[in-house]
């Protein structure tokens, strides 16, 4: 038993900080919380120019967590099947507050993909994803890929006219993929249409299958953080050490980072309430497509270069050239850690800084000319 | 790296415009904003999860209920029907008396019956038994009679209202 030697301590028996402290030393010694509190003490963040970036990781964390939270309330409404669209009206004009839930989860999607983007950029151009940070690039651009499939599954679960048909043109993607494409896809549709157990199996994905994948590649991904540390850009490094200035991560960082994760729930309180998400008419497979039909923002981009490559190479050579080349933009932005991986900044380096400038830039453009060319 | 984390409550983090924060003061001032954000977040979670309390409670506050063409129910037959949100039971007898009761039973909820030959009112969950025509609790478990409604039969149907 711990003995207290406060000199602050009251006279009448144990304070409650001797208290304390001695659950804390209970808890201890049989899960060793002390090693976790001289990591956190010793934890540092690398203060320079860039060190703004180093908030978008944990912002898209808070907003993974808004996910879960406001994806729990849903589904104590939400029914999968052939009721998918009654429930989401219920849940949008019927249930108290329900309208202002689904608004924050679907803003809350979109903001996440949106800040994962930023995060990612943000350590294309700080070049963290060199030694030993490889694996922290590949769980990340994995992690990017679910967020993908729960962006794409989550779209079609109110069953509107517009889900239906994003997720009918969708689709239309791994179908295009040559041999196994159309098996892929009307086993991810059930069928050979949209249907009602489309709906179902995307909400088995949504719920339980890409968070149970999610889940524990994302705490991979934290905890190599916590291994390496947070990188430094290249003209940091080539300071002496002595010129680098850090600071703490407690209370200093770790300040400033809730306040960031407070700018954001303000900012997504406001987008929610006074953007609230709308609820179309229910699909109807017989209706035609609305005039001016365009995937969510965060697909716009292969929409529209598909589109573009279509225009220049026509049909299925058309179709599949996109395809390839899309396929290679990913796989060469992927590999960026095996062909950047040398400390020193020479050709290799500039060539991936100039990559990522392209990359960047055909995202942004074809983003735009797609919005542009909505009827 | 220095440990600059003493026992003493008092540290300094980096000064804004001459002033000194403590540890005491950040952690009451992110109390009090977290319990404003948290109760600002509770109000309207609370309202959503109970939407179907509050319209069950609206429903149960029902104080009368036509049952359309009940008034053809034969003789020494029962209808169940939903009283509000609560099932109840509505007996024809064969001296062509109208009796309308409550089919909770009163000792731990299950739907009671009401069974024509014994000419009983009979929970199958305990074996309580009631008597058709007052609601009395006659035998078994139950504490309580079973709480009796008004009827009025016409020509169209039977109106069924609380005593």
């Amino acid at each position: 038993m711990a003995t207290t030697t406060n000199t602050n301590s009251v006279s009448s028996g144990l304070t409650a900080k001797a208290r304390t402290s001695s659950v804390y030393e209970w808890i201890d010694q049989r899960l060793g919380l002390s090693d976790l509190a001289a990591f956190a003490r010793k934890k540092t963040v690398p203060v320079h120019a860039h060190s703004f970036w180093y908030y978008w990781g944990g912002i898209t964390l808070f907003l993974f967590m808004v996910q879960c939270f406001t994806g729990v309330l849903l589904l104590v409404y939400y029914r999968p099947g052939a009721e998918a669209y009654e429930s989401v009206r219920q849940i949008t004009f019927v249930m108290h507050f329900g309208w202002l839930i689904r608004s924050a989860h679907s803003w809350s999607a979109n903001l996440m993909l949106f800040t994962i983007l930023v995060h990612m950029f943000s350590v294309f151009f700080m070049k963290a994803y060199r030694k030993p940070r490889e694996f922290g690039w590949l769980s990340g651009m994995v992690l990017l890929v679910l967020a993908a499939a729960f962006g794409f599954s989550g779209y079609l679960l109110p069953m509107d006219q517009l889900s239906y048909f994003a997720t009918k043109v969708g689709l239309a993607i791994p179908a295009a993929i040559p041999g196994i494409g159309p098996v892929v896809a009307n086993m991810l549709r059930g069928g050979t249409d949209v249907t009602e157990f489309t709906v179902q199996r995307f909400f088995a994905l949504h719920v339980v299958v890409l968070p149970a994948i999610f889940i524990p590649l994302l705490a991979f991904h934290i905890w190599l953080v916590q291994k390496h540390g947070n990188a430094v850009p290249p003209s940091e490094e080539a300071k002496p050490v002595s010129e680098r200035r850090s600071m703490p991560f407690f209370p200093h960082f770790f300040r400033k980072d809730l306040a960031m994760w407070l700018v954001s729930l303000n900012v997504l309180a406001l987008l929610a309430s006074v953007f609230p998400w709308q609820l179309g008419k229910q699909f109807d497979a017989l209706a035609p497509a609305p005039v001016g039909i365009h995937p969510e923002w965060y697909f716009m981009s292969p929409f529209e270069m598909l589109k573009m490559l279509g225009a220049v190479l026509p049909g299925e050579i058309g179709e599949i050239a996109g395809l390839l080349l899309f396929t290679l933009g990913i796989v060469l932005w992927i590999l960026i850690p095996f062909y950047d991986s040398r400390t020193e900044n020479g050709r290799r380096a500039r060539n991936a800084h100039y990559f990522g400038l392209l990359a960047m830039f055909l995202l942004l453009a074809t983003t735009a000319i797609g919005y542009w060319t909505v009827k | 790296m220095s440990d600059t984390f003493t026992s003493s409550h008092i540290i300094p983090v980096p000064a804004e415009a001459g002033e000194v924060h403590t540890r005491r003061g950040f952690l009451v001032a992110a109390g009090v904003a977290g319990a404003c954000y948290a109760g600002a977040l509770a109000y309207p979670i609370y309202r959503y999860l109970a939407s179907p309390v509050e319209s069950a409670l609206s429903e149960a506050a029902v104080t009368e209920v036509t049952l359309k063409d009940a008034q053809k129910l034969p003789p020494g037959s029962v209808l169940m029907f939903k009283f509000g949100t609560r099932p109840a039971l509505l007996i024809h007898h064969v001296d062509d008396r109208w009796v309308s009761m409550t089919a909770v039973c009163t000792h731990l909820g299950c739907t009671v019956q009401y069974e024509a030959q014994a000419d009983r009112i009979h929970c199958s969950c305990h074996g309580g038994v009631y008597n058709p025509y007052t609601g009395a609790n006659v035998s078994g478990p139950p504490p309580k009679p079973l709480t009796l409604y008004k009827v009025k039969v016409d020509a169209t149907g039977v109106v069924v209202s609380r005593a």
